[in-house]
């Protein structure tokens, strides 16, 4: 480190980021914390009644339920479809190829994901490519409504969403299983280990720590998972997640102190990873 | 030979999952080449078997989104948005990851963490009280005002992102300009930025890519009003209010993924480089 403990200039560098922090995300942090102590209108000290209505109450209960659903679900079919496609892919010719068309739904916004999927999952055999399978293979079989059926729609989305992350992950593992050294791989075959033996006792435990970070990045992302649910269902048929209930609140019944109190618990149940997050930043510090 | 073999089984695999990550994509392109008949009346697969039937190919959807329902305004505001709402952030965070990687101040360390802790703030938390200081400052509506928001939201992962590849600049470069004489600001400009051309290209991408496909900033500090709103906003109040123009929600989509897939395509290699270092490292 190249200055004196009491130089001002540093400040000078950093202070436009910090004000432009401050403004929208540190101030606002704490004003909807206070919010979140008062009325519908931010008028009028109620407690922890918005707090009530967030652990009790049956549209939240079934948001964390289904939030439970996404993290559980999305978080372990995405790193393990990413793990296997990176490792498929590792040595074929045409490996960049595959792997850029599997990552390409990472480009697209939740908007043109939601479109392409409806086409997916119509109702009409002869419009969603889903049902129309279907049917062809099983005649006699009435099509199903993927979006419309409250006991499927969220695990429908939960489909899109690991379509468009599967790429993300598979693209990091890939690069992490070519940092393996060479004489690794190489000695594992000389001992006659087989693919799924070098897979298992190999491969994952030399990217675990990739594994942990990837998984660290699915949670903060499914957690906050709002877009995707917006578009393509408006949270009906039992799909509703935090997120979209806190827009609820506050755009449709206009109740900003329920809205606050759902931020914060979406805050709260993040601050567990991010308290990871900077002490993994901390111990990397710490090798510099 | 014998290797080749039983490398079958792997190809077959790899092309399988390929082409099911393709469908759903592909199916909305096919369909935003079709009349609307064909596009209600038979699974867009269907086309394939009869691709010389001119009959139910028409471009006329793309005429009908890039004019009757304004999308090329909302095409522009995305163009407008999106820009300086890559440039500015970039600009900011680069001075800042700059003083965080390599000079020395009181809380740096504690300062920096605030700052990756940000990174994982639900962006909802915030929408209440900035909109109300916004609407006491005039700024909703107006394009500075998503500039700014856009450029403090991405901020924590590029300052986080820069700091990370600053930080693993080697250290002589470094001191032997300072030993030279060099000033902060001539080892920023002159070593610390060109050297770190593709960091910040990821970076520019990363972010470019986040605005253009956003819904929300938008959809609360812009509002839907046609003249400033961006395409998803216009995308998906199409796939909220067609109805009778259904058939136009492919063609529609394929408008808004455009850009995105042409920068991906073009510059995939920085993209990758971005996501790797924004997340491998930290």
């Amino acid at each position: 480190m190249f200055s004196e403990k009491r130089d001002l200039r540093p400040w000078l560098y950093i202070a436009p980021v910090l004000i432009l922090l401050t403004f929208f995300l540190v101030y606002p942090s704490l004003a909807t914390f206070r919010l979140s102590f008062l009325g519908p209108r931010s008028v009028g000290f109620v407690g922890l009644e918005n707090y009530r209505f967030s652990f009790t109450s049956s549209t939240m209960l079934l948001a964390y339920r289904n939030n439970l659903l996404w993290l559980v679900i999305f978080t372990t079919v995405t790193l393990s479809m990413g793990l296997v496609f990176a490792v498929l892919t590792d040595k074929v010719r045409y490996e960049s190829t595959a792997k850029s068309l599997v990552f390409l739904p990472q480009a697209i916004s939740f908007v043109g994901a939601g479109v392409i999927w409806k086409f997916v999952y119509d109702f009409q055999p002869r419009v969603g490519i889903l049902n129309a399978i279907l049917v062809a293979v099983f005649p006699d079989m009435t099509p199903i409504g993927w979006l419309v059926n409250s006991d499927l729609a969220t695990y429908a989305l939960i489909v899109v969403g690991i379509w468009m992350w599967t790429g993300y992950a598979m693209v990091i593992f890939s690069a992490a299983i070519k940092d393996i050294p060479a004489e690794v791989e190489e000695a594992a075959v000389v001992d006659g280990a087989n693919p799924f033996q070098m897979f298992w006792r190999i491969t994952v435990p030399m990217i675990a720590s990739t594994i942990a970070v990837v998984g660290t990045t699915l949670i903060i992302t499914v957690l906050k998972v709002f877009d995707l649910i917006y578009v393509m269902t408006g949270g009906q048929y039992r799909t509703n997640v935090i997120a979209n209930q806190m827009y609820y609140e506050l755009y449709i019944t206009r109740n900003n102190g329920r809205a606050s109190a759902i931020a914060v618990v979406l805050l709260l149940m993040i601050v567990p990873v991010m308290l990871v997050n900077i002490r993994r930043f901390q111990e990397q510090e710490a090798l510099r | 030979m014998k290797r080749k073999l039983s490398r079958i089984p792997l190809h077959i695999a790899i092309v399988v999952i390929v082409i099911i990550w393709l469908v759903p994509s592909v199916g909305v392109f096919v369909n935003s080449f079709r009349v609307p008949r064909a596009i209600r009346g038979q699974g867009w697969w269907t086309a394939f078997t009869d691709p010389f039937n001119t009959e139910l190919w028409t471009l006329s959807n793309y005429e009908s989104v890039l004019t009757a329902n304004d999308l090329d305004t909302a095409f522009r505001n995305s163009f407008f948005i999106s820009i300086p709402a890559t440039i500015l952030p970039i600009i900011l965070a680069a001075f800042a990851a700059y003083a965080f990687a390599w000079m020395d101040f009181a809380g740096r360390r504690a300062i920096f963490s605030i700052v990756v802790g940000l990174l994982v703030v639900p962006l909802q938390m915030t929408f209440v009280p900035v909109y109300r200081l916004y609407n006491s400052m005039g700024l909703t509506g107006t394009f500075l005002g998503i500039w700014l928001a856009h450029s403090g939201y991405g901020l924590p992962f590029a300052v986080f992102l820069l700091r990370n590849f600053f930080g693993s600049l080697p250290r002589d470069i470094f001191e032997s300009a300072f030993l030279d004489g060099a000033s902060w600001f001539q080892a920023f400009w002159r070593l610390a930025l060109p050297l770190s051309v593709p960091a910040l290209a990821a970076l520019a991408i990363f972010q470019f890519l986040w605005v253009w496909n956003d819904l929300l900033v938008a959809l609360i500090y812009l509002g839907g009003t046609p003249a400033v709103a961006p395409l998803t906003v216009r995308v998906a109040n199409l796939v909220g209010s067609l109805g009778a123009e259904w058939y136009l929600l492919p063609a529609a989509a394929v408008v808004a993924m455009a850009v995105p897939l042409i920068v991906f395509f073009s510059l995939q290699r920085f993209f990758v480089r971005g996501i790797l270092a924004g997340s491998v490292k930290g």
